[in-house]
């Protein structure tokens, strides 16, 4: 029995997801080996730090050919690889790439998957979020190999052990397997992507318009966030769609979330509600909000952000 | 432009979600069911694109038992061409996207179109897993897509930005919130929907490889601690000392 992680990567480096990813494999592994597959051009003094949170081999397909993701292709090197270790379990951190390789993963190694998992297993079986964050349901597979597709936030991360040992891999699939090109990557630059980040502040229609955004933004940087916002915000094209928030927008989980001049009505809670500690501030005191809300303040949200902005970045500054 | 939409059935997004007292089941009762939003898209995009081509036809496809009919008549009457249902209730993601994938497999489709997931078990499996069965290359979460011929141009999201594809038929996409908006059934749609084929499949297996054992709420929160707006310091010292999460 071992375990395999698929360490996904961009442009040769690896991330907080993937670090949690491996950290619960490790833990899930019992003893078992834990290895890791990375994708693609990366350095061996990256891939070797995969073994701190647990990996004890990296499996690496060195190729520039395979630096484009197309799922057909990246879910066959990650599903030759977890036969060519034997593994009875494979474990994805589930972010974009990871969400459009886990079902395909799943049909080729015929296993169960577990989408979205916020825990490790217990006897019930895996707990993974349901209804969007407003229920839980715990999963079992029927079947002798395991898809765990990990929620980003979800897990800890635990560094501190061995490096790993790196070891070239070939696949089955070659470059001419390739069915989807990449023709443009746009990266947004300079800023926190929303679903990695631990903190995010979000906006709602009470900021009144977009000329007031930077409020949000400067509160924001000093608590080095990213920005969210609600869905008629980004409807009325004040801020771009994929800061939309909830139901039809996306789901974030981070440490800290604070809502400013947003309602809390039921979709936009349905994508924020999983995050660890939340922080509302509304004019309106029965605003919904607060009654999911760690701490609240019942205040113009004009007035109260400048002072709350000075006060963090006191406080940064302290420290 | 022949084009298969997967249409999934969910509770209506105001739903307060409850289970069964056995945790096995969602409690149903006075629940509105909808068609699930991104599949909305998915159909709406779907009949764009069809326009666009200036032929072909849009078959909305679900799993599920005769209660889904009210909203497969419902696509029908949002534009598409005819509907398929399939006999079953569906229990897991394997055991749907097998059955869909089984029937479109010799019907000869340039396009299937999932939503990016179901807002009730937001797996985001279901496309994923028929691009695989049938070996179809899949592009998830795209806010765009064109046609020129077979080849298609699609703007999808990844971690941290956007990213452009270019790929060929026949493939598996699924939608997000940017890609269109969703057409709202006229008159003339729910008349013309009356008379819209829609066969009933039953399935030649059904297997599954996963179980829920039992559905959960998530505990409920401790009432917020309100601080006053003239003394925001206070906010920032219980977030650092207390919440310890600055
Ligand atoms: C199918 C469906 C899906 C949906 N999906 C989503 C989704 O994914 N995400 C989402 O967000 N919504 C979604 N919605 C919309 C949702 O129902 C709400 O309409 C929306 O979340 C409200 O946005 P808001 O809180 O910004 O605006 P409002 O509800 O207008 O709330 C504004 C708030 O700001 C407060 N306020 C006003 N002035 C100030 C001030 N100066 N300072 C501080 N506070 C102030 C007000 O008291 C009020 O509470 C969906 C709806 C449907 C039907
Ligand atoms: N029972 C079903 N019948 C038809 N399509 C479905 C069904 N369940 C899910 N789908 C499709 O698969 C997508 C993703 O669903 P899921 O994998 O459940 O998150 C949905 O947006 C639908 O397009």
């Amino acid at each position: 029995m071992s375990v395999l992680v698929y360490a996904e990567n961009t442009a040769g480096l690896f991330k907080k997801a993937t670090f949690e990813a491996i950290t619960y494999a490790f833990d899930i592994a019992g003893g078992a080996p834990v290895i890791a597959v990375a994708i693609g051009p990366a350095s061996e003094e990256h891939l070797k730090t995969l073994g701190q949170f647990g990996a004890s081999k990296v499996l690496h397909v060195d190729n520039a050919a395979f630096q484009n993701f197309d799922a057909r292709v990246y879910a066959r090197v990650v599903s030759d690889a977890a036969e060519s270790i034997n593994a009875s379990k494979v474990v994805l951190a589930n972010t974009y790439s990871g969400k459009s390789l886990a079902p395909r993963i799943a049909v080729r190694l015929k296993a169960g998957l577990v989408p979205a998992a916020v825990e490790l297993p217990a006897a019930n079986g895996i707990k993974r979020t349901v209804y969007s964050n407003k229920g839980f349901a715990d999963t079992i597979t029927k079947t002798a190999t395991q898809v765990i597709s990990l929620t980003p936030n979800a897990y800890k991360v635990e560094g501190g052990k061995a490096d790993a040992t790196v070891e070239s891999f070939t696949s089955s699939v070659k470059a001419s397997d390739y069915k989807v090109s990449t023709i443009e990557v746009k990266k947004v630059s300079g800023k926190v992507p929303l679903t990695e980040a631990e903190v995010v502040v979000s906006g709602g229609r009470g900021l009144k318009g977009p000329e007031n955004w930077h409020l949000i933004e400067q509160l924001a940087e000093s608590l080095g966030a990213a920005t969210a916002c609600s869905k008629p915000v980004s409807d009325m094209h004040w801020r771009p769609h994929d800061e939309h928030v909830g139901q039809t927008g996306i789901t974030i989980k981070p440490n800290l979330y604070i809502a400013i001049g947003i309602s809390g009505a039921i979709q936009h809670l349905a994508g924020v509600s999983g995050s660890k500690v939340i922080v509302a501030i509304n004019t309106d005191k029965e605003a919904p909000f607060f009654k999911i809300a760690d701490y609240g303040i019942v205040g113009d949200a004009f007035d109260v952000l400048p002072k709350l902005n000075d006060a963090i970045k006191a406080l940064k500054a302290a420290n | 432009m022949k084009i298969l939409v997967c249409i999934s059935q969910v509770p209506d997004t105001t739903t307060k979600i409850t289970f069964t007292p056995d945790g096995k089941a969602l409690n149903s009762v006075g629940v509105t069911f909808i068609i699930n939003p991104y599949d909305e898209l998915a159909l709406t995009k779907a009949l764009e694109l069809k326009e666009a081509a200036g032929s072909g036809s849009v078959t909305a496809i679900t799993v599920g038992d005769a209660s889904t009919e009210p909203n497969i008549r419902k696509a029908l009457a949002i534009g598409a061409d005819e509907a398929v249902r399939i006999d079953a209730q569906p229990l897991d993601a394997f055991q749907v996207s097998a059955m869909i994938a089984d029937y479109a497999k010799d019907k000869g489709f340039d396009l299937i179109f999932t939503g990016r997931e179901s807002i009730d078990f937001n797996g985001g499996q279901v496309g994923g897993m028929i691009a695989e069965m049938l070996d179809w290359p899949s592009v998830n979460v795209i806010n765009s897509i064109v046609f020129n011929g077979n080849k298609a141009t699609i703007e999808r999201d990844i971690d941290g930005g956007r990213e452009v594809v270019e790929l060929e038929t026949p493939m598996v996409v699924s939608a997000q919130k940017e890609l269109t908006e969703p057409r709202i059934p006229n008159m003339r749609g729910i008349m013309a929907a009356r008379t819209k084929p829609l066969a009933v499949v039953t399935p030649a297996s059904s297997e599954l490889l996963t179980e829920v054992s039992t559905l959960t709420l998530p505990p409920a929160k401790g009432s917020c601690k309100f601080v006053d707006s003239s003394n925001v310091q206070e906010l920032v010292d219980l977030l650092h000392n207390e919440a310890k999460i600055i």
